[in-house]
């Protein structure tokens, strides 16, 4: 008994990590405020494809779509219509959703694979579709250029320290407001229909309309981080959406671990820091990244931070470490 | 085969009818699993469907309970008509069941496992989820209370923590018939509650339900292989072979009857 670890040090991880992401952009070169940046966006793809693999399990390899268009909606409304933004951050929120729930009412009863191939097929129209310039908006394959960076009242975001913080915070929001879903009668539900979704059924819950709001919350997401990658690149085009997109998300998720926060955020460094580290070796990186992940399957297939677990290794491991020094 | 004491039978089924299927028909492909079954559940008695394998009883369940929808006749639950519904809108009217071969949340705790059961009793939604408003946070309290109380009921207070698919066989039978009773049913159904049990877990699964139906005023209808059991806790056997009904009564009859034993033991040529 006395030799448990003390409250403050089984607590310290967290504060001690954001600590790190604020100290860290008052330190980094804008190389690496850049990188980080995009680690940013990379995790809130993450985190939405988790709502609807980790969470309830469904199957979506077409998760670029609802980053498209979020990115796209972002990009026409600010170049044709010179709205802010910022204010079009929950706008591409809402119209992805709202596109996730007309495009996946139909098929939502889909199980496994079914539902896995429409998925990648949604993702591939929506790529095309920008490309065949319906109605002149998309601008085909040479895409949208000439957004306007996010400006907040007279506070305009244009460095890579700005947009830094832009994306972290709009990430911490996500973790917190994901972590509530998670830990309310939503989440549960979610959880019970990925495990088993007849026995949710008998249960009573509400399988397709639990489903669908898994889509509309991860697509939402999806779009709000679209929104952020076009305003830092302050272009967009078909070519960042297309299929590869949609397995690095995937990935993401599957080398974190299914369902779990801390688990999106290692995931979703290790796909975009490795190739950044291992940047001399470009034309080797997908063997890299491919025998990562053979090995990961092998020996660790509940991912590097498997939900629930994951904290309580961490701490079994701190406590082991204390217990020794003691 | 209507003997006089059949008259005797109107007495022995007190309480208004809880179940009542009316020429329900249920057919895949072209095998009829149900063939125009009739049956009534009374309040307040266990009921129990038996017969060869195959003779459609779990099909019975599976329509009754809203997985499958029939291709005729009806269902009327309390009087009133539940015919095609939607599994989870049958469990909020009050029809709760377990299933042959387990089916609970494996990677779930225990604990969650049962407040499943609540959450056709529960209704808040995305907003107050995000916005954690004190109506949340009172009905999470209620969630978890009811469930760790229905845990405890079922002997698995000290176990609420572990993951479902780490407990006993027998134990995570008691879990999938908690989960159940949490979501505050008017009929439970059980699909051969006693499969994989030994006899003492049987037993002890048997006095618990009746335990149950006499302080919850509930009322039970169960698929049973065990004839020991059948016999032992049932008020009113209906026999099922090849999809139709082929006798019903209570179990001291049905034990006798040539009709049955036939079914069960083949037709002796």
């Amino acid at each position: 008994m006395t030799s448990r670890l003390p409250l403050l040090l089984r607590r310290i991880p967290l504060p001690l990590a954001l600590l790190a992401f604020a100290a860290f952009p008052f330190a980094a070169s804008d190389y690496l405020l850049d990188v980080a940046y995009f680690f940013g966006i990379y995790t809130l793809l993450g985190l939405s494809l988790n709502v609807v693999l980790g969470e309830v399990g469904l199957y979506d390899l077409g998760h670029a779509g609802f980053y498209a268009i979020g990115a796209y909606a972002t990009a026409i409304l600010n170049t044709q219509l010179h709205i802010p933004v910022l204010i079009l951050l929950p706008v591409s929120f809402i119209a992805a959703g709202l596109f996730a729930f007309i495009v996946t009412s139909p098929i939502i009863h889909l199980r496994g694979d079914y539902l896995c191939i429409v998925t990648i097929g949604m993702g591939e129209i929506v790529r095309l579709a920008l490309i065949n310039n319906p109605l002149g908006l998309t601008g085909g394959p040479n895409g949208v250029y000439g957004i306007d960076t996010p400006t907040l009242g007279f506070l305009s975001i244009d460095t890579s320290f700005g947009y830094y913080w832009l994306v972290w915070i709009v990430v911490g929001i996500a973790v917190i407001a994901l972590r509530r879903l998670q830990r309310s009668r939503i989440g549960r539900a979610w959880n019970y229909i990925r495990e088993d979704e007849t026995a949710a059924q008998t249960s009573g819950v509400n399988v397709r309309n639990h489903k669908l709001l898994a889509f509309v919350v991860g697509a939402g997401l999806a779009g709000a981080a679209g929104c952020l990658y076009a305003s830092k690149l302050l272009v967009v085009s078909p070519e960042s959406f297309t299929f590869w997109e949609s397995c690095l998300m995937f990935s993401i998720v599957l080398i974190g671990g299914m369902g779990s926060v801390p688990g999106v955020i290692i995931g979703a460094a290790a796909v975009t820091l490795f190739p950044e580290v291992f940047r001399t070796f470009a034309s080797y990186r997908m063997v890299f990244f491919g025998v990562a992940m053979i090995l990961m399957m092998m020996f660790r297939p509940g991912g590097l931070w498997p939900r629930r677990r994951g904290g309580a290794e961490a701490r079994d491991l701190l406590e082991r470490l204390w217990r020794r020094r003691a | 085969m209507r003997s006089p004491s059949d008259s005797s039978r109107v007495e022995s089924r007190r309480g208004d009818v809880v179940v009542q299927t009316a020429a329900l028909t249920k057919v895949f492909g072209g095998l009829t699993a149900v063939d125009r079954l009739d049956f009534q559940v009374h309040r307040g008695e266990i009921a129990a469907l038996i017969g060869p394998n195959g003779a459609g009883k779990t099909t019975v369940f599976n329509v009754v309970t809203g997985i499958y929808r029939p291709e005729a006749g009806s269902v009327l639950f309390q009087g009133r008509d539940i015919t095609g519904w939607k599994a989870h809108r049958i469990v909020r009217e009050g029809v709760a069941r377990t299933f042959q071969n387990i089916r609970l949340f494996p990677n779930l705790t225990c604990l969650e496992n049962v407040m499943a059961g609540m959450h056709c009793r529960t209704s808040a939604g995305v907003a107050a989820a995000l916005l954690r408003t004190p109506k949340l946070l009172r009905e999470e309290r209620e969630i978890r209370a009811a469930a760790e109380s229905r845990l405890a009921q079922v002997g698995l207070a000290g176990s609420a923590d572990e993951l479902a698919r780490n407990i006993p066989y027998g134990r995570q039978r008691m879990l999938e018939v908690a989960r159940a009773l949490a979501s505050g049913p008017h009929l439970l159904v059980l699909d051969e509650p006693s499969s994989g049990l030994n006899p003492r877990e049987t037993e002890d699964l048997m006095s618990f339900i009746k335990a149950v139906i006499r302080d919850e005023h509930l009322t039970v209808l169960l698929i049973e292989h065990d004839m020991r059991v059948v016999m032992g806790i049932s008020d009113w056997v209906t026999v099922m072979d090849g999809g139709r009904k082929i006798a019903e009564g209570p179990p001291a009859r049905i034990y006798h009857d040539p009709v049955v034993i036939e079914a069960y033991l083949g037709g002796r040529k």
